[in-house]
C-alpha cells in the first residue's frame, strides 16, 4: 500500500516494460556502432602512426634508458610465457596432430596430405593466431592496466614535464618488445606442437617413421610461407601493443575507467587480429 | 659621450592576454586575459582555493597545456615547445607536481637518474654521484632503493623535487608544495625553497626563479617575495605582501586569513 505523502511512479507502458532490453530503434543502434567503431579506428590508426613516427625519430635517442625497456618488454612478452607455451605446444600436438595423423594413417590416400594439412593448420593459422591470443590475454591486459594507472596517477604529465615523450618512453619498448615476443613464441609454439603432434602419433602406435613425418611437412613448406609467418607474427604483436597502449595511454582515464578499457582493447585486438588473418589468407591465396 | 645602455634582462615568463584551460577537460576555463611578467631570481606565490585551477594554471605556465588565447614566452622563446630542437630551453623550466609524481615502476633514486639518464650523455659515475647528491639534499637516503608506493607523501613530493632539481633548471614551478605536510617538513620546505631562491650549489649556484602555488598564503609571507591570487577565473598580480594587506578582494583577505 502506497504511504500518505509518497510520489507515485508512473509505470511503464506493459510493451515497453516488457522490452527494455531492446534498442528504441535497430538503425539508431546500428549507425552508433559504426560511428565508434569508425572511431575507433581513427584513433587507433591515429596512435599507430604516431608511435611509428616516433619509433623512426627517435632511433638513437636515450639509448642507455631505452635498451633495458625494450629488453624488459621482450622478456615480459616472450621469455617469461615459454612454459605456458610449452604446455600449449604439447596440448596442440595432441588435439590437431595427434589424432589428424591418426586418423589420415587409416586411409591409404590421404597420406600424401598430411604435410599440407599441417602446414596450414599449424604453421599458417592457429600457430599464430593462437599466440597472438594468448599473448594478448597474458600481456596486453597488463598493458593497458599499467598505462591505465600511469595515466591516472599523472605519470604521464611528469614524463612530459621532464621533457621525456611519453610514446617514446611508454609504447615504443611495448611495441618492439611485443612483435619480438610474438614472432618468437609463434616459432617455439610451431615446433613444440610438430614435435609433441609426432610423440602422440607414436603413442598411438600409428606406423610412421620419423622421417616420414618431417619428410611431409618440409615438403609441405615454401619461402614464402616463411617470409608470411614472420610478416604476420610481427603484425600481430603490433597491433596487440597499439591497440592496448591506445586504450591505456591515448585517452584520458580515471582510476574506476580502466577495466572497460581493458575490455575494450581486448575485443578490439582480438578483431583486429582475425581481420588481419583473413587479410594474410586472401594475400597468400592471391600470391598462389 | 654615448653612454652605453645595459640591454634589459628578458622576463622569465611573459604572459600576455593569456586565456587558460584545464587539462582534463578543455572545455573549461581557469583564467581569462591573464597579463603577468616574472622576473629573473623572483619569488612568486599564486594563492587560491581549492579547485580553483592551480595546477591548469602552472600546467599552462610548464608548457604542458596549451593557452587556448594570447601569447606566452618563456625566456623570450613562445611557448608551449613541443619541438625536438627546442628541447634544452623547454628544460632551463623545472616542474614539482603535488604528490611528486614519481614513476611506480622505479625506485625513488631511478627517479631522480631518469632525466639524467635520458638527456645527458654522462657516464653511469656521474650520474651516481649526482642522484647522491640530490638524495642527500633532500634527506631521502634511507628510502633511495624504495619503491615510491612504499614511501610516505611528503617524502614522495621530496622526490619529485629532487626529481626537478637533477638538471638544474632556472625555472621551478611547484604545485601546493606545502599541502597535507606536518610541521617539520613544512619548515624544510620554506628554508629549502629559499636557500634555492638565494642560489644553491645543487643549481649551479645561481638563484632559481620560483613560483608556487597554496591555498593559504600564511606560511610564505616571510620568504615568497611577490603574490598573486587565482579566483573566479581571474590572476590578480598583487606584488608584494603591502599590496596583498591593502587588497580590498574577499578571495585575497580569505587567503591570507587562512
Amino acid at each position: 500500500m502506497q504511504q500518505a505523502g509518497a510520489t507515485a511512479i508512473p509505470a511503464p507502458p506493459p510493451r515497453a516494460r516488457d522490452r527494455w532490453w531492446l534498442p528504441r530503434c535497430y538503425s539508431d543502434l546500428i549507425g552508433r556502432r559504426v560511428f565508434a567503431f569508425l572511431l575507433a579506428l581513427h584513433g587507433v590508426g591515429a596512435f599507430a602512426l604516431i608511435t611509428v613516427g616516433v619509433l623512426l625519430r627517435n632511433l638513437r635517442v636515450a639509448q642507455p634508458v631505452m635498451r633495458p625497456l625494450i629488453a624488459r618488454e621482450i622478456h615480459r612478452a616472450g621469455v617469461q610465457l615459454l612454459p605456458m607455451f610449452f604446455f600449449a605446444a604439447a596440448a596442440l600436438g595432441f588435439l590437431v596432430i595427434g589424432q589428424t595423423v591418426a586418423w589420415l594413417s587409416r586411409v591409404e590416400a590421404a597420406n600424401n596430405l598430411l604435410g599440407n594439412i599441417m602446414v596450414i593448420v599449424v604453421v599458417r593459422e592457429l600457430g599464430p593466431l593462437l599466440t597472438a591470443l594468448l599473448v594478448l590475454a597474458r600481456v596486453g591486459t597488463a598493458n593497458v592496466v599499467e598505462l591505465g594507472t600511469a595515466r591516472a596517477l599523472g605519470e604521464v604529465e611528469a614524463l612530459e614535464a621532464l621533457g621525456i615523450d611519453p610514446v617514446h618512453y611508454l609504447v615504443v619498448p611495448r611495441v618492439v618488445g611485443m612483435a619480438v615476443g610474438v614472432f618468437a613464441l609463434t616459432v617455439y609454439l610451431i615446433l613444440g606442437t610438430l614435435v609433441s603432434g609426432y610423440l602422440w602419433v607414436f603413442l598411438q602406435d600409428v606406423p610412421l617413421l620419423p622421417g616420414d613425418y618431417f619428410r611431409e611437412l618440409a615438403g609441405a613448406l615454401s619461402y614464402l610461407d616463411f617470409a608470411l609467418l614472420a610478416l604476420k607474427t610481427c603484425a600481430f604483436g603490433f597491433i596487440i601493443a597499439i591497440v592496448t597502449c591506445f586504450h591505456g595511454l591515448g585517452q584520458p582515464l580515471q582510476l574506476n575507467e580502466i577495466s572497460r578499457a581493458t575490455v575494450r582493447a581486448v575485443g578490439q585486438s582480438t578483431v583486429a587480429c582475425i581481420l588481419l588473418d583473413a587479410l594474410f589468407i586472401s594475400l597468400y591465396l592471391t600470391v598462389t | 659621450m654615448n653612454a652605453i645602455t645595459p640591454k634589459p634582462k628578458l622576463p622569465v615568463l611573459d604572459l600576455r592576454g593569456v586565456n587558460m584551460v584545464s587539462r582534463q577537460s578543455p572545455a573549461t576555463m581557469v583564467a581569462e586575459k591573464v597579463n603577468w611578467t616574472v622576473q629573473v631570481g623572483e619569488f612568486w606565490v599564486v594563492g587560491a582555493p581549492q579547485h580553483s585551477g592551480k595546477t591548469d594554471l602552472l600546467m599552462t605556465l610548464g608548457g604542458l597545456s596549451s593557452p587556448s588565447g594570447g601569447e606566452y614566452y618563456f625566456l623570450g622563446e613562445a611557448m608551449p615547445i613541443f619541438e625536438e630542437s627546442r628541447l634544452p630551453h623547454r628544460l632551463r623550466l623545472g616542474f614539482v607536481f603535488d604528490g611528486g609524481q614519481s614513476l611506480g615502476q622505479l625506485t625513488v633514486a631511478e627517479n631522480i637518474a631518469l632525466p639524467l639518464r635520458y638527456h645527458r650523455g654522462w657516464s653511469a659515475d656521474e650520474i651516481e654521484s649526482r642522484v647522491q647528491e640530490l638524495l642527500e639534499m633532500t634527506e631521502l637516503m634511507p628510502w633511495a632503493n624504495s619503491s615510491p608506493a612504499n614511501v610516505g607523501r611528503s617524502w614522495q613530493q621530496r622526490a619529485g623535487l629532487a626529481r626537478a632539481l637533477a638538471l638544474q633548471p632556472e625555472v621551478l614551478l611547484l604545485d601546493s608544495p606545502l599541502t597535507g605536510l606536518d610541521a617539520r617538513h613544512t619548515t624544510w620546505w620554506l628554508a629549502f625553497l629559499a636557500q634555492l631562491s638565494r642560489g644553491d650549489r645543487s643549481v649551479g649556484g645561481k638563484p632559481v626563479t620560483l613560483v608556487v602555488t597554496a591555498d593559504d598564503l600564511r606560511p610564505w609571507r616571510n620568504d615568497a617575495g611577490r603574490v598573486a591570487c587565482l579566483a573566479n577565473r581571474r590572476l590578480l598580480v598583487l606584488g608584494d605582501w603591502h599590496a596583498v594587506d591593502d587588497s580590498k578582494e574577499k578571495v585575497v583577505q580569505e587567503l591570507v586569513a587562512g
